[in-house]
C-alpha cells in the first residue's frame, strides 16, 4: 500500500512537470519559428544591401554605438542566466534583482538602438530612402521590437514573481523568458556580424 | 525536478560569457584593424558568428538538459535547414538577376 501511495504520488509529480516540460518545448517550437522570420528578413537584407539609392550606405554605420550595443546584450543575455541560476536555488531575491538588472541592459539597449535610427533619420537616412535601408530598418527593427516585448514580458513575470513567489508556474515562466532572451542575443550575433561588421569592413 | 542534472550552473554560464566575449572581440580586431582580406574576413567573421551561436546554444540555452528524445534539437536541426535553404537560396536564385533584365 504504502509503495503504491508513493508511486501514484511520483506519478502525478511527473505528471506537471511533463506538462511545463511541454509548454517549454512548444516555446522551444515558437523560437525555431521566430527563426524564420528572421530568415526572411536577413535574405532580404543580403540581395538589397548594395542598392543604396546614391545615399547611406553600411560603411557609415556608428562603429562605437553598435559595439557598445553588442556587449549590453550579451552581458544582459549573462545576468537573465545568473536570474534563472537563482531560481534554481531558490533565492526569491537574487532572481528577482537580477531580473531587474537584465530588463534595465534590454531597455539601455533599445535606447541606444532608438538614438542610432534617429541619427540615420536626422541624416536623411530613412526607411524609404533605399531599398537596402527598407531591409536594414525592417531586419534591425524586428529584432528591437523583440527586445522591447521582452521587456514588457519580463515585467509582469515580476509582477508575478512578487505575488506568487517561486512556483512550478512561475519556473517555467522565467525559463522561457530567459530562453528567449538568449535566443534574442544569439539573432544579434548574426546582425552584429552580417549587417554591422560586414558592413563597415 | 532536483534530480535532473542540470547543466545550468555558475562555471558553464562563466565559461559561455568569456568565450562569447572572445568570439564578439577577434572579428571586432579583425574589421577595424584591416587584417584580413576580403573572402578571408568574411569567412572569418561568419566562423565567430556560427561558433559563438554554437556556445550560447551550450553554455546558455542547455540544449542538452532533459531526457529521453530530445524533439528540441530536432525542431532547431529543422529550423536551421530552413534558415540556410531560405537565406542561400534567395542570395542564389538573385545572383541571376543582372541575366533577366
Amino acid at each position: 500500500m504504502q509503495q503504491s501511495i508513493s508511486a501514484h504520488v511520483s506519478d502525478h509529480t511527473q505528471g506537471h512537470e511533463d506538462q511545463e516540460g511541454i509548454k517549454l518545448l512548444g516555446f522551444w517550437i515558437f523560437l525555431v519559428t521566430d527563426c524564420l522570420l528572421f530568415a526572411t528578413f536577413f535574405a532580404a537584407y543580403a540581395v538589397l544591401h548594395t542598392h543604396t539609392n546614391g545615399g547611406f550606405t553600411a560603411s557609415e554605420f556608428n562603429v562605437p554605438n553598435f559595439i557598445i550595443e553588442t556587449f549590453i546584450l550579451l552581458i544582459s543575455s549573462f545576468t537573465s542566466g545568473i536570474a534563472v541560476l537563482n531560481m534554481h536555488k531558490g533565492n526569491k531575491k537574487g532572481l528577482t534583482q537580477w531580473l531587474i538588472v537584465t530588463a534595465v541592459l534590454g531597455a539601455v539597449f533599445v535606447g541606444l538602438e532608438v538614438k542610432e535610427f534617429m541619427d540615420m533619420a536626422a541624416e536623411g537616412a530613412t526607411l524609404s530612402q533605399s531599398a537596402f535601408l527598407t531591409s536594414f530598418f525592417s531586419l534591425v527593427g524586428a529584432h528591437g521590437l523583440h527586445v522591447s516585448f521582452g521587456i514588457f514580458w519580463m515585467i509582469g513575470i515580476l509582477v508575478q514573481l512578487s505575488r506568487r513567489g517561486i512556483t512550478p508556474v512561475t519556473k517555467r515562466k522565467i525559463s522561457m523568458v530567459s530562453l528567449y532572451w538568449h535566443f534574442l542575443d544569439a539573432v544579434w550575433i548574426f546582425i552584429f556580424s552580417v549587417v554591422y561588421l560586414m558592413g563597415v569592413m | 525536478m532536483s534530480n535532473h542534472e542540470h547543466t545550468a550552473n555558475m562555471k558553464a554560464y562563466t565559461t559561455g560569457f568569456a568565450l562569447s566575449i572572445i568570439l564578439t572581440i577577434i572579428p571586432i580586431i579583425l574589421v577595424l584593424n584591416h587584417l584580413l582580406s576580403k573572402t578571408a574576413l568574411v569567412v572569418s567573421i561568419l566562423l565567430a558568428a556560427v561558433l559563438q551561436f554554437v556556445v550560447q546554444l551550450f553554455f546558455f540555452m542547455h540544449i542538452r538538459d532533459g531526457e529521453g528524445p530530445r524533439y528540441n534539437v530536432m525542431a532547431l536541426i529543422l529550423g536551421i535547414i530552413f534558415v540556410v535553404t531560405i537565406v542561400a537560396g534567395a542570395i542564389w536564385i538573385m545572383s541571376f538577376n543582372s541575366q533577366v533584365q
